[in-house]
């Protein structure tokens, strides 16, 4: 059981995180904006996270937080 | 569930400036990692560029001085012979290590100043809109080489690690990239041997880390990590240029 | 003692624990006499790449706390004026001494008088003052070495000693005053590693919100008042009932004072005003200076500069000629004596 969670006023959804991810479950959400106007990290599917925190390592903004 | 991976403590939460994707933020974190694992924040004393990293100072939870464009080492320098007993680093991009301040950057080397220096290379002048820089690479695009760097014109880049191997007080000179997890990591071992050589007083550690731009390089993030792999990496090889405490001395 | 190793021996005695220095006519005394003693004081010397290079070691030094000091000579100075401006903008205390010589460009190395305008107006880019103290005897270079750290600890800003050629090189019997230990407390801004026991300190002169930069420089200014008001300093020479005042400083004031002599023996009512502070300038002294005057004489090692101060401090009251000789050359008693005379 793990989980990556991304602070979502600091992710700047520049999608390095998505390119780290070994199981491809990182992609960037169209749903909703943050306060600064930019579409933010999501994991697309919670029980395939190992928690390796690659997401975290590549992210420039320190905006993901990974538990395990 | 316990965490494995949260902001290290030297790193002040507080948002960054950086444009979307730019790495300095990585290199940021990475620093502020090994100084919480060394427990050496309250020791520290960080000196910042003129530059992007300009706002360096906001974002370093130890004490902090910004110094004049190009003229990090020679502060740095002054708080270290002031403070020998502290761990002092500059942080600085290529306009600022390379450009402007190419003589306090070699005499560093020169005198063996027991410091270590943070270079970000991203090949251009970030701060004031994307102007060709030291480490511009030949044929590149930017503001002031609209048709790309022609060296009859303007030269030929510094391999700024290779130079500073060349000198005797340089205990380490290391160019690295944080285009990858892989080289991430690498890159925080270069930056955690540099502090560990100041801590064992061996002289001057330069880590030169190949960044990106997106905004100046006119590209998305992912481009931009693409161009520091296809481009810059082979123009800059990767690697150990000289590591005093390698077997043998040097590479 | 020499000038230059004067200038040395009392920024030792007055605490200062760093000397970066380079190369340069006719003020090298200074670093070499630092070489050999600072070590054996546990202080630093460092011979620094370049004068640019200097000053921001002593930007770094003086930011962690210590008292740090740089000397050069003018050419010299031109290239600390970044590093100087950084040093005001980041309030940050720091001592330069400019033992002057000719110019402009490469000039010449002897004695001169003409970074006046630009110790007192700009040395460097922005709002802002040094304090700045002109000596005129190895004495008194000592003392404002120490007075100079002092106040330059007291109100967080740099210091200059204008000296000059003349004076660097110049043998006179000197005592050191007893010294008291710094009593300054820097502990609430120096940047030298908080010791996980504080908020971690900033040094810095950047504000990119412009009206967080007029606060900055207006705070700055409020402390300048208070300088202006309390720090001025001056000698008063035979003024009382003087009909001339003659104005000069440094080396200068040496010969004017010998040719204020001659004068008052020959019966000439006239007197010398000495500011020995020229930034900030002693305007309330110099009014007093020349109460009973009708009119003054500036002599300068220059075209004319601090005669501009000497105007402004009596509003153009009375008239002020100018005597100067440039270049190196040092005006004599008897060219003194002959403009006092001609007035």
């Amino acid at each position: 059981m793990a989980k990556m969670t991304v602070l979502f006023d600091r992710c700047k959804g520049c999608g390095l995180c998505t390119t780290a991810c070994p199981k491809h479950i990182v992609a960037i959400s169209k749903e909703k904006r943050n306060k600064k106007g930019y579409f933010t990290a999501t994991c697309t599917d919670d029980a395939a996270c190992i928690g390796c925190a690659m997401c975290a390592m590549m992210c420039p903004d320190c905006a993901i937080t990974v538990e395990k | 569930m316990a965490t494995v991976f949260e902001r290290p403590h030297a790193l002040c939460d507080t948002p960054m400036h950086y444009c979307p994707g730019c790495t300095h933020g990585i290199v940021h974190r990475l620093l502020c990692e090994v100084l919480d694992e060394m427990g050496i924040e309250g020791e520290t004393i960080g000196v910042c560029p003129v530059g992007c990293s300009v706002f360096a100072y906001n974002y370093f939870n130890c004490d902090m001085i910004e110094a004049p464009h190009g003229r990090a080492p020679a502060v740095a320098t002054g708080v270290k012979r002031s403070n020998p007993d502290k761990y002092v680093f500059t942080y600085q991009g290529d306009g600022d290590l390379a450009a402007i301040g190419t003589a306090e950057t070699v005499h560093v080397g020169a005198r063996g100043e027991n410091i270590v220096v943070i270079f970000i290379n991203n090949t251009i002048y970030g701060m004031t809109g994307g102007q060709m820089a030291p480490t511009t690479i030949p044929g590149q695009v930017t503001q002031t080489t609209p048709f790309g760097r022609d060296t009859e014109l303007a030269g030929y880049p510094i391999r700024v690690c290779e130079m500073m191997a060349t000198l005797s007080g340089t205990a380490l000179a290391q160019r690295v990239a944080v285009d990858t997890v892989p080289h991430i990591r690498e890159t925080k071992k270069a930056i955690r041997k540099a502090f560990e050589n100041q801590k064992e007083k061996r002289g001057l550690s330069i880590v030169e880390v190949l960044s990106t731009c997106p905004t100046n390089w006119g590209m998305t993030p992912l481009e931009a990590i693409k161009r520091l792999q296809d481009e810059c990496i082979p123009y800059y090889p990767l690697g150990v240029y000289k590591d005093v405490t390698a077997e043998g001395g040097e590479k | 003692m020499k000038g230059n190793e004067a200038l040395a021996e009392a920024a030792i005695r007055a605490g200062c624990k760093c000397f970066f220095g380079y190369p340069i006519t006719p003020q090298t005394e200074l670093s070499a006499y630092m070489a050999k003693r600072m070590h054996k004081e546990g202080g630093v010397f460092l011979q620094a790449e370049s004068e640019i290079a200097a000053i921001n070691m002593v930007l770094g030094a003086a930011s962690t706390g210590v008292r740090a000091m740089t000397s050069s000579s003018s050419p010299g100075i031109s290239l600390k004026s970044e590093g100087i401006s950084y040093i005001a903008g980041s309030d940050v205390p720091a001592v330069i001494i400019n033992v002057q010589r000719g110019g402009p460009g490469l000039g010449g190395i002897q004695p001169s008088q003409a970074d006046y305008w630009q110790a007192t107006k700009a040395l460097g880019h922005g709002d802002f003052q040094l304090l700045v103290y002109a000596p005129c005897s190895v004495q008194e270079m000592v003392d404002m070495v120490v007075k100079a750290f002092d106040t330059a600890d007291k109100y967080r800003m740099p210091a200059m000693i204008l000296a000059d050629g003349l004076l660097g090189q110049m043998m006179e019997p000197v005592q050191f005053p007893e010294i008291k230990a710094n009593s300054i407390d820097k502990s609430s801004w120096a940047a030298n590693g908080h010791g996980n026991k504080r908020e971690h300190h900033i040094i810095n002169s950047l504000y990119i919100n412009a009206t967080d930069l007029e606060e900055q420089v207006i705070e700055r200014y409020k402390r300048y008042d208070i300088i202006k008001e309390t720090e001025t300093d001056a000698e008063l020479y035979l003024t009382e009932d003087a009909d001339i005042v003659v104005c000069a400083y440094g080396a200068t004031a040496r010969v004017v004072k010998s040719a204020v002599n001659t004068a008052r023996a020959e019966g000439v009512k006239v007197g010398m005003f000495r500011p020995k502070t020229l930034w900030p300038f002693p305007v309330k002294e110099l009014n007093q200076a020349s109460q009973k005057a009708s009119k003054l004489l500036c002599v300068e090692m220059s075209m004319g500069q601090m005669i501009d101060d000497v105007k402004l401090a009596i509003n153009c009251s009375k008239p002020v000629s100018f005597f100067g000789r440039t270049g190196g050359v040092i005006p004599t008693p008897d060219e003194v004596l002959e403009q006092i005379k001609s007035l």
